[in-house]
């Protein structure tokens, strides 16, 4: 799949914002005044941020309200509610805090709830496609809500969960990896049932149907960047994962804290960067390819 | 609303027989022309005439080659569209509702006017029958001629999808799928009409006819060209029993 700049820049930063939602809606760390607007304000720089990213993708983005109408079936679309809701019930849970010092918890754990329902719906998009099998499995929304969790945490300056929940992020991921190189093999579509041709004999693309590329080749049939898949993957979990956790068991400094979080981001980065790139739409098999 | 409909009223769809066509891509040219000129955003090209031209195609034709265990290898021409599928997958992924299936006929539309242009339907199908268009900023796809199927003010032979009217080898039949008696769904029970990737459950309404068989003829391997004489005749050959003598 084409790794869209703008939708990886949305899921690496609205999943970190939504992250820090997520604690701070439970109150960790527990603040009020000056200091909570300045974290509720990173939150929603990143969430929003990330959000407004993702339109840029879109053909007609002046119509995007529309998106909201579909809940019923799109996850996109509930996606988009969820977002909204949380990021409502946020403001109103982080008013409190910050001008009138006043916690009012339920807000504060809808808003985490509906924080993490929204990083759910996001992952859903990917994760329900049978098209590309390496995305179509259930760690998918485990490994979008761990990377959002443990970015949270690291954000929120939760030093013991964030190590904790970096490891398991971690985990997840190569996992993820491991099942996904698996996964287009495994689910069984190949050229021979994309044609139906199988039956006959062995079957090889001869021709594709025009000389030049086209619209699906270019969305969804990306093979410039496997090259150094092994590479990027190391790359990925040493900044996301290993060098934020190393930073953060040594005695604390602000300095290593915000390296571990800049290092995060960029590992996370390129793990998105590797989630679209490396994955496979069974539509390649029509051109022989994957 | 991106909900599917429970059943429809019909199922209207094509059946390609792969054993016909030819491969000539006269129904990518007809269906581009009809398309362009006629319902909907234009299909656009970009940079038709420089080195690296594309463009919008509902309809595009593959070719591929079959080789069998034993035999000679097969070619197969294969033109692929929307097939219309029961359960598409792209029509519920639409956030805002502008992909659908009708009730009353089956078939599988995209209204532009609420098109965000995301792509996630084109994503959604297995297939490649989604395309966005470039110039126009929303999703294309086959209509099935929606327009020409029952407009009246064509003659009658007329109202059928453009691709199966232009096809000059007959290898493209338009009916009602749900219809056990039409025309196209004994075609299908007749020659083993097959769903292409039956495994991804999209249950595609459309159907493809296998290649029949190729007959035996010329497929032995041809015998072998008798052996050069060793012994030139004529001319040489008198030459090189002259000199052999000297």
């Amino acid at each position: 799949m084409h790794p869209a700049p703008s939708v990886i820049l949305f899921s690496t930063l609205s999943g970190l914002g939504f992250g820090l939602l997520f604690w701070l809606g439970l109150g960790v760390p527990d603040v009020s005044g000056g200091v909570a607007f300045v974290f509720f304000a990173i939150a929603y720089l990143l969430a929003v941020g990330g959000l407004l990213a993702s339109t840029f993708h879109l053909g007609h983005p002046e119509r995007a309200i529309k998106a909201f109408s579909q809940w019923r079936t799109s996850w996109l679309s509930r996606e988009g509610w969820a977002a909204v809701s949380a990021l409502i019930v946020g403001a109103a849970f982080g008013a409190g805090l910050v001008f009138l010092d006043l916690r009012l918890a339920f807000l504060g754990w809808a808003a985490s709830l509906l924080s993490l329902a929204t990083v759910l719906a996001t992952s859903m998009i990917y994760t329900q496609l049978k098209t590309v099998p390496r995305w179509n499995m259930p760690l998918t929304p485990v490994m979008y809500l761990a990377y959002a969790v443990s970015g949270g945490a690291l954000l929120a300056g939760q030093v013991k969960f964030a190590i904790g929940l970096l490891i398991v992020a971690g985990l997840v991921q190569i996992a993820c990896w491991m099942l996904g190189d698996r996964a287009l093999a495994g689910s069984g579509s190949t050229l021979a049932t994309a044609t139906g041709l199988g039956r006959r004999g062995t079957v090889r693309a001869f021709e594709p149907p025009h000389t030049g590329s086209n619209y699906l080749l270019r969305e969804m049939v990306f093979v410039v960047g496997r090259k150094h898949a092994a590479k990027l993957r190391i790359i990925a979990l040493a900044l996301a994962v290993a060098l934020p956790v190393a930073l953060l068991m040594a005695p604390f400094q602000h300095m290593f804290a915000a390296l571990a979080v800049l290092s995060h981001v960029a590992g996370v980065l390129t793990s998105r960067w590797l989630f679209f790139a490396e994955a496979e739409h069974v539509v390649g098999l029509y051109y022989g390819k994957r | 609303m991106t909900a599917l409909p429970e059943t429809t009223q019909r199922q209207l769809g094509l059946v390609i027989d792969l054993d016909t066509c030819v491969g000539c891509h006269a129904c990518v040219i007809s269906c581009k022309g009809w398309n362009t000129e006629n319902y909907g955003a234009p299909l656009s090209d970009q940079d038709p005439y420089g080195a690296d031209p594309s463009g919008t195609f509902l309809n595009r034709v593959h070719s591929y080659e079959v080789q069998p265990p034993e035999g000679a290898a097969q070619l197969v021409h294969f033109p692929k569209s929307c097939l219309h599928c029961h359960d598409a997958p792209c029509v519920t992924v639409c956030p805002t509702g502008a992909s659908y299936k009708r009730s009353e006929d089956g078939i599988v539309l995209v209204n532009e006017a609420d098109c965000i242009g995301c792509g996630l339907c084109a994503w959604a199908c297995p297939y490649g029958a989604r395309e966005l268009d470039l110039a126009a900023g929303v999703m294309k796809k086959c209509t099935l001629c929606v327009d020409r199927i029952y407009n009246e003010n064509l003659p009658e032979k007329d109202r059928v999808p453009a691709c199966v009217r232009t096809c000059p080898a007959g290898a493209r039949h338009f009916g009602d799928l749900g219809d056990p008696d039409s025309d196209v769904s004994r075609l299908v029970v007749e020659r083993g009409g097959m769903d292409l990737m039956p495994e991804l459950g999209t249950r595609p309404v459309n159907k493809y006819l296998p290649p029949r068989l190729k007959d035996q003829i010329g497929t032995q391997p041809a015998a072998p060209m008798p052996d050069v004489t060793d012994q030139p005749g004529g001319f040489l050959g008198w030459l090189d029993k002259a000199l052999e003598k000297l």
